[in-house]
Parts: C-alpha cells; sequence; structure tokens
C-alpha cells in the first residue's frame, strides 16, 4: 500500500508526524482500520483529511473554544429573537408559537453552554446581551442589518429586518442554517468527548429543525421572496437561489452561508448519479470551518468579535 | 479522554490499540492488514443465527445507520408509489424528494461499508395503513425522529473523525425532514417528547431504545448490535 508507505516516509522525515495528526492517536486508529473495503474506497478523502490536520492548521481548538465559538452564535440568534419579539406587529401571530420555541430554544442553547463554561466563558462572550434591542436594528453588540463591516451602523443590506417580516424570516434563515454548518463542523473536534460531543449533537439537530420550519415558512408568508419550489432542505450552493437575496450586497452577505453546499462526492464516493445531482446536494448538508463562520458570515452581524 | 463506557463498548479493538501503544506508529504498516482483518470483520463466528449481527466498532455504527435508512427509503418508496388518500400534488412533490434523499442516503452506506455491509433488510410495513394520510406521517414523523435520534445518540461511538463528519452532515437532514412533517401534520416543529424543555436539546436514543422501535418495521431476523450495547 503506497501511502501506508508514504506515511512512513513522513514519519522518518518528520518524527513528531503522529503527533501532528493528532495527539490523541486517532489518526493512528484510523489507519489501521483501512483494511476493509470502505476505507480503501475513502483513502483519498481520508488522507486529504488528515494532512490538512497535520499542516493547514495551527493548532486543534480545544473543547471550551469550540463552545464559545457555539456560544456566539446561539448569542446573536437569541438578540434576534429576542429583539424580534419585542417589535409589536412583526411576527404573524399564527406563526408565533413556533418562532417562540425557536426564541427559547436558542435562549436555553445559551444558558446550557454558559453553565457548561462556567469560568472559560470568553471575555467577548460575557460581554454580550441578549437584551432586545429596543429600537431600530443595531445595539452595541450586534448589528442586524447585517452592516457590522460597513461604516453606518445598522445601514446594511437587510436594514428593514425588523420591519419587513419576509426579511426577518430571511436572516432568520441564515442564522439558522449557519448554525447547522457550524456546530457540523465542530463535531470532530469533540470526539472523544461523550457529554459534550452529544450535546452538540443535539443542539445542531435542533438549529436544522429551525432552519427547515423558517424554509417553509418563507414558501407560506413571503412566496414573493423565494423560488416556488424553495425547500426545507439546502439545494446546492444556492448562488442564484438562496431567496435570501434582496440586493447585491446581500447576496455578498449570504453567499458564504451556502459556498460548498453543491459537493456530491461524500467518503470519497460520488453519490451524484444516485439519484440525480440535485437530490444529491440536498441529502447531505456540509460544515463549516469556525473562521469561515466568524470571518465571512458572523462578521456582519457582530459588532465587536 | 474517553468514558468508560466507550472503552467497554471498543473491547475487541483493544489488542489493536494496545499493539500501537507499544509499538508506536512507525510500526503501523506492517500490522494494519492483520489487525483490521481481524477486528473489522462483519459477524463472525460467534454471531448468533437468528439475528441479523451489525458487527463491531465504526463497522457497526455504520451498519445501524445502514439499516435505518434502509427501512426509510422502503417506507417513502412505498409512500410515492401508492399515495394517500387526498394526497396534494405539493406534498407528494415533497415527498418524493424525501424518498430521493433516503435512497441516497441507504446506496452511500451500501457502498462505503461493501463487503461489510448486513443484508438488504425485508421491511415490515404491516402497522401502517399507505392509503390514510394520518397513518403515513405519522409514521414518517416517528422514522425521522427515529433517525435523528439515533444518529445523535450514536455520533460518540464512532471512532473515525470522517465517519463522524459524514453522519453529522446526513442526520440535519433527517432533522429537516422531521420538522416538516411535523408542518405537513399541521403540528409545532418539536415537542417535549423530542427536546427537552430545560434545556432545547434534542432528546437523543441509545442503539438499544432505537433497534427495539426499528425491529417493530423489520420481518424475519431482528437487528441486533452486541457491539452498540444493542
Amino acid at each position: 500500500m503506497e501511502l501506508l508507505n508514504l506515511i512512513n516516509d513522513i514519519q522518518a522525515a518528520d518524527p513528531e508526524f503522529a503527533d501532528r495528526i493528532s495527539p490523541r492517536r486517532a489518526a493512528i486508529k484510523n489507519i489501521t482500520s483501512f483494511g476493509s473495503k470502505v476505507a480503501v474506497a475513502a483513502l483519498p478523502f481520508a488522507f486529504s483529511t488528515l494532512f490538512k490536520k497535520a499542516y493547514g492548521q495551527t493548532a486543534t481548538p480545544s473543547v471550551n473554544d469550540v463552545l464559545n465559538f457555539a456560544l456566539t452564535a446561539e448569542l446573536t440568534e437569541a438578540s434576534f429573537y429576542n429583539t424580534a419579539f419585542a417589535r409589536a406587529g412583526l411576527i404573524n401571530s399564527a406563526d408565533s408559537n413556533a418562532i417562540g420555541l425557536i426564541r427559547t430554544d436558542e435562549n436555553n442553547h445559551v444558558n446550557f453552554i454558559r453553565g457548561i463554561l462556567s469560568s472559560n466563558e470568553s471575555a467577548a462572550n460575557k460581554a454580550r446581551s441578549t437584551a432586545p434591542i429596543v429600537a431600530g436594528n443595531f445595539n452595541t453588540w450586534f448589528d442586524f442589518s447585517g452592516g457590522a463591516k460597513g461604516t453606518v451602523p445598522g445601514a446594511g443590506p437587510f436594514a428593514d429586518v425588523f420591519n419587513s417580516y419576509a426579511i426577518f424570516l430571511a436572516v432568520a434563515q441564515a442564522f439558522e442554517d449557519t448554525g447547522v454548518r457550524a456546530y457540523k463542523g465542530q463535531a470532530g473536534f469533540l470526539k472523544g468527548n461523550k457529554t459534550v460531543l452529544t450535546a452538540a449533537l443535539n443542539i445542531h439537530s435542533v438549529e436544522a429543525r429551525h432552519a427547515s420550519y423558517l424554509r417553509r415558512l418563507r414558501l407560506l408568508r413571503a412566496p414573493s421572496t423565494v423560488p416556488a419550489d424553495f425547500r426545507p432542505w439546502v439545494t446546492g450552493d444556492m448562488t442564484t437561489a438562496s431567496g435570501i437575496t434582496v440586493t447585491t450586497a446581500a447576496t455578498a452577505a449570504t453567499n458564504p452561508i451556502y459556498a460548498g453546499e453543491a459537493n456530491v462526492t461524500q467518503g470519497g464516493v460520488n453519490i451524484g448519479g444516485i439519484v440525480s445531482t440535485k437530490a444529491a446536494t440536498e441529502a447531505f448538508d456540509e460544515p463549516l470551518t469556525s473562521a469561515d463562520v466568524v470571518n465571512n458570515i458572523l462578521s456582519n452581524f457582530l459588532k465587536t468579535s | 479522554m474517553k468514558t468508560t463506557t466507550q472503552e467497554n463498548l471498543v473491547e475487541k479493538g483493544m489488542a489493536r490499540r494496545s499493539f500501537l501503544k507499544f509499538a508506536g506508529a512507525g510500526a503501523v504498516a506492517a500490522g494494519v492488514l492483520a489487525t483490521a482483518a481481524s477486528c473489522q470483520k462483519h459477524g463472525g463466528v460467534v454471531s448468533d443465527p437468528q439475528v441479523v449481527d451489525l458487527g463491531t466498532g465504526d463497522i457497526a455504527v455504520l451498519n445501524y445507520a445502514y439499516a435505518l435508512e434502509q427501512l426509510e427509503a422502503a417506507f417513502y418508496t412505498q409512500v410515492v408509489s401508492t399515495p394517500y388518500t387526498g394526497i396534494t400534488d405539493a406534498e407528494k412533490a415533497l415527498l418524493t424528494e424525501i424518498r430521493d434523499h433516503e435512497i441516497i442516503h441507504r446506496e452511500f452506506f451500501k457502498t462505503a461499508l461493501a463487503g461489510n455491509a448486513i443484508p438488504a433488510l425485508t421491511p415490515n410495513f404491516s402497522s401502517i395503513t399507505f392509503t390514510d394520510k394520518a397513518s403515513v406521517l405519522g409514521t414518517a414523523k416517528a422514522f425521522e425522529d427515529l433517525g435523528v435520534a439515533a444518529y445523535n445518540g450514536a455520533g460518540y461511538l464512532i471512532q473515525t473523525t470522517a465517519y463522524l463528519e459524514l453522519a453529522g452532515k446526513i442526520v440535519s437532514v433527517e432533522a429537516r425532514h422531521a420538522a416538516l412533517i411535523r408542518n405537513l401534520l399541521g403540528q409545532n416543529l418539536a415537542d417535549d417528547s423530542i427536546l427537552d424543555p430545560s434545556n432545547g436539546l434534542e432528546r437523543s436514543k441509545t442503539p438499544a431504545e432505537v433497534l427495539a422501535i426499528a425491529n417493530k418495521y423489520v420481518s424475519g431476523k431482528p437487528l441486533s448490535a452486541p457491539a452498540l450495547g444493542a
């Protein structure tokens, strides 16, 4: 097996290779499972992951790093929904039970993660308040217009987020779909920690339920803002059909949310021919790195990082 | 950081782990094929012939997912081929797309598992009235919620990061299905039976809990996964 010889060669040249690819020997355990057909089929995929791990990242995030990252996303969501419920007439009364549940979930997630982190909560997260924004669309910590990178607060592409139900639903979808990808991208860093990994997975699926519901709601309540076949699941990378797009600036702000979702190669297996390329992209949601989430998405909404 | 439970569950892999501990990474290549063959073979001489044994280690978890995806794909295939009375075009389109996703999941696991895959299951859907909307959507809801709870509850049992990531890619799609089915039933996106109201977390299920439910929909030999405590 050429690849295993390669590992030996690297080991000779770089005695710390094994530690680089995994301080906990997870990668070595991976190698021992390569005897089966499944693993051989997955080799190129698995090895590219190993090398990225070994040399592409400066450090593996700690469990506290992961939790603080998740908390930042949850604080953003909680503040967003708390503000929406403080605005009379924004939320359709027929939807307030469901969106109220989403709001409760996000506030519960904040409290749950804070409870685990305790004194390890980052200073930036500690400073962030989820109290409703009384007027306008921004406060000291958040800019829900999506304009946090701009020079004028509250003047981003979603400036009417708390005046227009359609835009509110679009931004809510953006946060939930981002949340799904954000948690998914962190699962590997929690491997081996049964309690935190399982809790993260149990939040991840709740975010996906939220995203599904909000997408469905947009089709029912604001059909003119989404394609006729808009779905609770993610079709392709949505660069032309996100339904979130209201302006060119909004497209720039939301394209990173779906970048990479057109992938049809899973675990080294091309699944595009099983039914259709479209269905293949829908059947698997894709992860995002914390850097992609923070730098390309949350940075539009977080006034302080 | 492994828990005691995990160590017990992967007990059969201990020979491999001990070998690595003392031999070091450089010597891995020589032992790879032998150790992998000894601990990854599906079934094995100790298997109970009266059950479908999912195997050990990551193979068991992948077969666990493969079994659930087989049942879901078969269910939605039947739903689409014999639609319930009064189905709307919109509902049929959505259920057809869900069917396609489940078929892709099933075929993905079948390809990935190759020679380690359990056989094709024969479903038992005698409890479902396929002409009745409430029966069909009620069962769909149960399958989707079960799938989410199963993936969430088995995540920590997965040893290989790439497989954990793949499970994560699939489970969120199942959760999207679950919320939609509830919407079609006129229900909220979640309730206390699947969501803990004290912390907003989904209630995951152990493989033993899941297989006890899934086996009601399997004809012939029941699914069994001693390596996963089920």
